[in-house]
């Protein structure tokens, strides 16, 4: 039987969430920036037509923002989840299979409607998401999960077409995969492109019709089942179970160069803490830690310099004082004065469940005791709020110079009781 | 419940039995164990579409919608006459009561006190959701400050 998947996803998402909340926003140019107000990461339609690009540092388009009124928001991700898993449940009443590909896109399997039906159905699914959230969406519908992405793409760039675009319709298809250039199609970047394009690949359905073993042999597997998924033979099935994680980063941008060790172990050692509630959360442990620094390449006229070491720990933890202490260690070993350093981060990979992951023999940590004091700790934090226990080396959040305040952030308006929205009976 | 609670939450202390053993007699509660009332689910239908909003004004007094109460907002809810609903008039939102008049809308403040609430014939009147409950803390110590 044929199969059938729609990629739903949320029009400028954290935009979008924030206008639920604030009718003022509704025509206006809303952008969200990044954590640590780093860069813009979401857009209206009106802040595109301003000139604002995807990932412009804040700091090259503040003046512009001012002068054209764009209303500029730090992410607020406690909403922008909440507002998330509303839009999925809502999902989940129209499919029984959807994979939660990000915060703002979902695969949902149509296989079992009617070929006749999945337009109205999308529709429908658009507008009841709209309604019980407030948040637009598109949808796009394909036969595999490269053209549902590739509709999507269609629905969002082309208005007229009521925000629903159906590949499985050969009449569409044939009309699409003609007037869409390759580099549109899901997972082809920079580099694929220059090589689509020099064997002659104009449209999404030359690729299409490239020799599947040709793709293969020069763009390796993934080049094949390109081609095999725009003829609309599936090669990815829907992923409806979070696989387990592997790895686990925790990178900042600061909100100021930081030039001193004491700064920069602070720092490393509060990443540390995020990385140990992560992964206690995950009942995951990690034996190495990745800690890494640079400069920005905005300081061009300044020395420029990179380093990333890597920690190893007697046996495998996620205990928030063994990380720290190994974050800070790894700090001091390659830490050099005279550089205005821009990020720091702190990556693990081969991540392991705790229970089961291998004792040392010799150097063991007392699990069990720092087991307890880790539950506390998190206890303490769920009620009091994230940052209330944090280990000395991190330093209190409103202490810390390198993070930013998120003083443009909204107000968690649907996860924090005295942070409701108000609306006015007056 | 409390029963359960007590019986079953510690089974840590008695590792080798899959039941806990009591002394003393069983409770005769225990055939008539229930779930505890879920307040949630009372007054939310529909997770999904429900807003908790705070309400700021004495406008809605006689639709018992009091200054610092949260309202429960239902988004999938379509208005019917009577409704409480939270309205954007012109950009502006507020808390109105929701009635039909043939073709036109008519929202109106529900507290004698208030003029009648105006509403302009060119006015864009978008209803955000309908009021389906609110929360009310009664001691002056539970609201907002």
């Amino acid at each position: 039987m044929e199969r059938a998947y729609a990629l739903s996803d949320g029009n400028s998402f954290y935009c979008s969430c924030e206008r639920v909340f604030d009718p003022k926003l509704a025509r206006v140019p809303v952008i969200v920036l990044s954590n640590n107000d780093g860069c813009a990461i979401a857009r209206t339609a009106e802040a595109k037509a301003v000139g604002i690009k995807m990932g412009d540092p804040w700091f090259k388009i503040r003046q512009l923002c001012r002068d054209q009124g764009v209303r500029v928001y730090s992410s607020n991700y406690a909403l922008y989840g909440d507002m998330s898993a509303r839009v999925n449940e809502v999902y989940r009443r129209f499919s029984p299979r959807i994979e939660v590909y990000s915060i703002d896109e979902s695969f949902l399997d149509l296989s079992d409607v009617r070929p006749a039906e999945r337009f109205e159905l999308a529709s429908d699914l658009r507008g009841t998401v709209h309604r019980w959230t407030g948040v637009p969406t598109c949808v796009g519908i394909g036969s595999t999960k490269t053209l549902a992405k590739l509709a999507n793409h269609i629905a969002k760039t082309h208005p007229a077409l009521g925000g629903v675009c159906d590949l499985t319709d050969p009449q569409a298809y044939d009309h699409w995969v003609v007037r869409i250039p390759p580099g549109e199609i899901w997972g082809v970047g920079a580099s694929t492109l220059r090589k689509l394009e020099a064997l002659g690949c104009d449209s999404v359905a030359d690729v299409r019709d490239l020799d599947p073993r040709a793709a293969r042999k020069l763009l390796t597997v993934v080049g094949e089942r390109l081609v095999y998924e725009l003829r609309g033979i599936p090669c990815l099935d829907l992923e409806t179970i979070a696989p387990t994680r592997k790895g686990c980063a925790v990178t900042r941008s600061f909100s100021e160069r930081v030039e001193d060790l004491a700064t920069m172990e602070q720092a490393l050692a509060a990443h540390a803490a995020r990385l140990g509630e992560k992964l206690r959360r995950e009942g995951l442990g990690t034996d190495h830690l990745t800690v890494f620094f640079h400069t920005s390449e905005h300081d061009r006229d300044r020395p420029q310099r990179s380093i990333s070491t890597v920690v190893t720990l007697p046996e495998a933890s996620s205990d928030t004082l063994v990380l720290a202490k190994a974050a800070t260690f790894g700090v001091r070993k390659v830490w050099r004065d005279g550089y205005r350093y821009s990020k720091a981060g702190i990556v693990t990979t081969d991540l392991m469940p705790l229970e089961s992951s291998q004792r040392a023999l010799i150097g063991g940590l007392d699990r069990e005791t720092a087991g307890r004091l880790m539950e506390a700790l998190d206890a303490c934090n769920r009620r009091f709020g994230r940052g209330a226990v944090v280990p000395a080396s991190a330093g209190w959040a409103k202490d810390r110079t390198w993070s930013t305040k998120f003083e443009m952030r909204s107000p968690r308006y649907t996860t924090r009781v005295d942070e409701l929205p108000v609306v006015m009976a007056a | 419940m409390l029963a359960a609670a007590i019986t079953y939450s510690s089974p840590a202390a008695l590792p080798m039995l899959a039941r806990p053993v009591r002394a003393g007699f069983p409770s005769p509660a225990d055939d008539f164990i229930e779930q505890a009332i879920d307040l949630q689910s009372l007054l939310i239908a529909n997770r999904a579409a429900t807003f908790l909003v705070r309400v700021a004004g004495d406008s809605m007094l006689l639709a018992q919608l009091f200054d610092g109460d949260i309202a429960i907002v239902d988004r999938s809810l379509s208005p019917t006459d009577g409704d409480v609903v939270v309205v954007d008039v012109d950009g502006e939102r507020s808390f109105k009561v929701w009635s039909r008049r043939g073709h036109r809308v008519r929202l109106a403040f529900a507290n004698p006190r208030f003029p009648e609430f105006e509403l302009s014939p060119d006015a864009v009147v978008e209803v955000w959701g309908v009021v389906s409950g609110s929360v009310s803390p009664r001691r002056r110590s539970a609201r907002r400050a």
